[in-house]
């Protein structure tokens, strides 16, 4: 299928309303790649004017950054924001609360402003706004719980958005021992994804995976790429694959859609 | 020769003044030792912050029965400490309970309501010892709060009970003098606690009673005062330095890491096409460290927040990385800047204010690597802090120096840095295949 870029696009003389960044996990990891597609059936289905960056796209610079490298971190960022400000970009939707958390707080101090959305911010507008209309349908009763990114819950304080979604769907919300502001991060985060965890005595996807578990959930929800890489593993270290299945808010309501 | 008393006081008062003074003053020189960082901005929310956080103590209360206890003590403390006000005007004026005969019945009415805080303040601080030697909390047991940091923790409840005893004594006394209309001991005051102590001491005589008195007065002064100057050397610090801290704390969001601005300076010559790279870059100045190896590259307020640090150890309990067995623990990061700050601090003070080199650095040498690698950034740490420190600041800092002064990264990251470099993405794929995804089968 054709996906507007910025680039073809600019060729027609448009411009589209939003830029979704689709985020290096969301381009190339199988998992995440599947994220993307649902949120794309979704933007196609509510008639949303968006364009992705395709190969003009580059890696925010956020694990750079937080491994400490400042220098790679500045020329990812400096690239990205020349591309995007060529393009007069002022929207921006991903599904990476990484990307939305760099895109958002780090980048207006090398020169690029933007209003930036994370998709469950975004997808929560379109509902209001009657874009979409979900009726349970398969999620009907069925008991979702909710894992906070980091990026997403306390470094940008999303912790409604995403929970509104859920409660869309008629599916009853269960609340893990620690959410919101007080959520345990899936071990992920601060590049740990890129390496092997230090010595300790458990991995901490596995920690997040028991608590998890003892919310008695049919269904986790994430909200994040790396979160769903963590929270898969973790699953399956427990043998519940079959049982538990971890999806992203985008597949939930692409699939609630018939989509 | 009645006046001997006035004398002391004012002797042992000033004495005490002055210890205290040069302390603090030690504090801000050694936390003024980091670099500038502007913390003067949004004024109006940084007043919001400190009335919420340290005045309020709106935190605190996120652990209910830590929370509320604390909340009696530092009440009990404040208020308290109104009666020092008297007791420093009758020691240097030689008066004895000064202001009752101006407050009338309200003084009655304050000394009742300090002795029941007293009470309460006892039994809080007999709870938090219990929770500490008795429970074994967990979070107190930590590998970092061996030796002085425990014995710091104890010391300061043994310290507010033997106040406390002392106080409550004092009125004791002073209720059974005033009661056998001892000249000097005027009528005054309601003692609805120390009034269960008088039995302890009705058996003495009326000048062994006045002897017990002033024995308690003056121990009670003197211990404050002790208290006061002991606590440069203790986490108790914090019931100062919790209102600049608060003030002072970060208000962007959390996950806005700081901007290198030297760097930015470096990468737009670099990304500049009308720059000749191979010209000799100018060099007036040496160039910046990047990143923190010692107490000295950090910001004051990073330095603020270690002096501030109650070691209560909130953070390390929601550290993903320590409660999963990693050597990790926010609290030791912001323990070892603080005993770091106060070692570099007394060599600058010993060379005449310059710093001369100990063979020493806070990385490595109170910090390990491994340490910093757990982190996953995740800020739980800096969310859980009842007096908003961010310990995860420094620690990115003191991978930032890791990384861009000694390209010493874990091999994993730095594959992953070399594919950022390379293909502009974490891992080996080739950037023009960023749309594959777009090919590939059900989207409709
Ligand atoms: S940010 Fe780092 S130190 Fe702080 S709680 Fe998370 S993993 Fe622990
Ligand atoms: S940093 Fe804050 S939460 Fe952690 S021990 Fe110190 S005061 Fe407590």
């Amino acid at each position: 299928m054709q996906i507007p870029t910025l680039a073809s696009m600019a060729a027609e003389g448009k411009k589209p309303d939003v830029l979704f960044w689709v985020g290096c996990s969301g381009s190339f990891d199988e998992r995440a790649k599947k994220i993307t597609k649902a949120f794309i059936k979704i933007l196609n289905h509510s008639a949303i004017s968006y364009a992705v960056l395709g190969p003009e796209e580059s890696c925010t610079g956020d694990p750079a950054k937080r491994s400490g490298n400042e220098f790679l971190f500045q020329m990812q960022a400096i690239a990205n924001i020349e591309v995007m400000n060529a393009y007069e970009v002022t929207k921006i939707v991903t599904t990476c609360p990484h990307c939305f958390n760099t895109l958002k707080n780090e980048y207006p101090e090398l020169g690029g402003d933007y209003q930036v959305q994370h998709h469950t911010q975004f997808l929560k507008k379109l509902l209001d706004d009657g874009k979409i209309t979900l009726e349970g349908g398969s999620f009907k009763g069925k008991r979702i719980t909710f894992h906070d990114p980091c990026y997403l819950g306390r470094a940008n304080k999303v912790y409604e958005a995403p929970r509104d979604l859920i409660k869309k769907l008629d599916a009853e919300l269960v609340e893990m021992k620690n959410c919101k502001s007080k959520g345990l991060c899936c071990g992920a985060g601060g590049a740990q994804m890129f390496k092997e965890p230090e010595k300790g005595n458990k991995d901490i996807n596995i920690e997040r995976t028991e608590q998890a578990i003892d919310s008695k959930p049919d269904i986790i929800a994430t909200g994040c790429p790396f979160c769903n890489t963590m929270m898969t593993d973790g699953v399956k270290n427990k043998e519940k694959e079959d049982s538990l299945p971890v999806k992203d808010i985008a597949e939930l309501i692409a699939e609630a859609e018939d989509l | 020769m009645t006046f001997i008393p006035n004398i002391l006081f004012f002797i042992v008062f000033s004495i005490g003044l002055s210890l205290f003074v040069v302390n603090i003053k030690k504090v801000i020189s050694n936390i003024r030792l980091g670099k500038d960082i502007d913390r003067n901005d949004r004024k109006k929310e940084r007043w919001i912050n400190m009335t919420l956080l340290a005045l309020g103590q709106s935190k605190m209360v996120h652990r209910p029965v830590s929370g509320i206890l604390h909340i009696i003590v530092y009440v009990g403390f404040i208020l308290i400490n109104i009666e020092l006000l008297e007791i420093i005007v009758d020691g240097l004026l030689g008066t004895h309970r000064v202001f009752a005969p101006y407050l009338g019945g309200f003084y009655n009415f304050l000394i009742g309501t300090f002795e029941i805080l007293a009470f309460l303040v006892f039994i809080s601080v007999i709870i938090f010892w219990m929770r500490r030697n008795i429970i074994k909390l967990k979070r107190f047991m930590n590998p970092e709060m061996k030796g002085w940091p425990k014995n710091d923790a104890d010391f300061i409840l043994y310290f507010e009970i033997v106040l406390m005893f002392l106080f409550l004594s004092m009125n004791a006394t002073d209720g059974l003098l005033q009661d056998l209309n001892t000249p000097h001991y005027l009528k005054a005051g309601a003692y609805p606690i120390s009034i269960y102590l008088q039995p302890l001491y009705d058996g003495f005589s009326q000048s062994g009673l006045i002897v017990l008195e002033r024995t308690f007065w003056w121990l009670h002064i003197i211990g404050i005062l002790i208290f006061a100057n002991y606590l440069y050397y203790s986490k108790h610090l914090h019931i100062l330095l919790a209102f600049p801290n608060t003030y002072y704390a970060n208000l962007d969001s959390k996950g806005k890491f700081k901007n290198n601005s030297n760097v930015t300076k470096e990468v737009r010559l670099m990304m500049d096409p009308n720059i000749d790279p191979f010209a000799s870059a100018p060099s007036e100045s040496p160039p910046e460290k990047f990143g923190v190896s010692d107490v000295i590259d950090m910001n004051w307020v990073q330095l603020l927040n270690a002096y501030t640090c109650t070691e209560c150890g909130r953070c390390t309990s929601e550290c993903p990385a320590n409660q999963t067995g990693k050597k990790l623990s926010p609290r030791k990061i912001m323990m070892d800047t603080r005993d770091r700050l106060v070692e570099v601090g007394e060599n600058y003070r010993k060379n005449k204010q310059k710093f001369i080199p100990d063979g020493k650095e806070l990385l490595n040498d109170y910090i390990s690597t491994e340490e910093l690698w757990a982190c996953t950034s995740c800020n739980a740490c800096v969310e859980a802090c009842p007096i908003g420190i961010d310990p995860l600041s420094i620690i990115m800092d003191m991978r930032q120096y890791l990384v861009m002064e000694k390209s010493s990264a874990p091999g994993d990251l730095n594959n992953m840095m070399s594919n950022i470099e390379n293909n502009g993405a974490p891992w080996p794929f080739n950037n023009q295949d960023r749309l594959l995804w777009a090919n590939e089968d059900q989207i409709n």
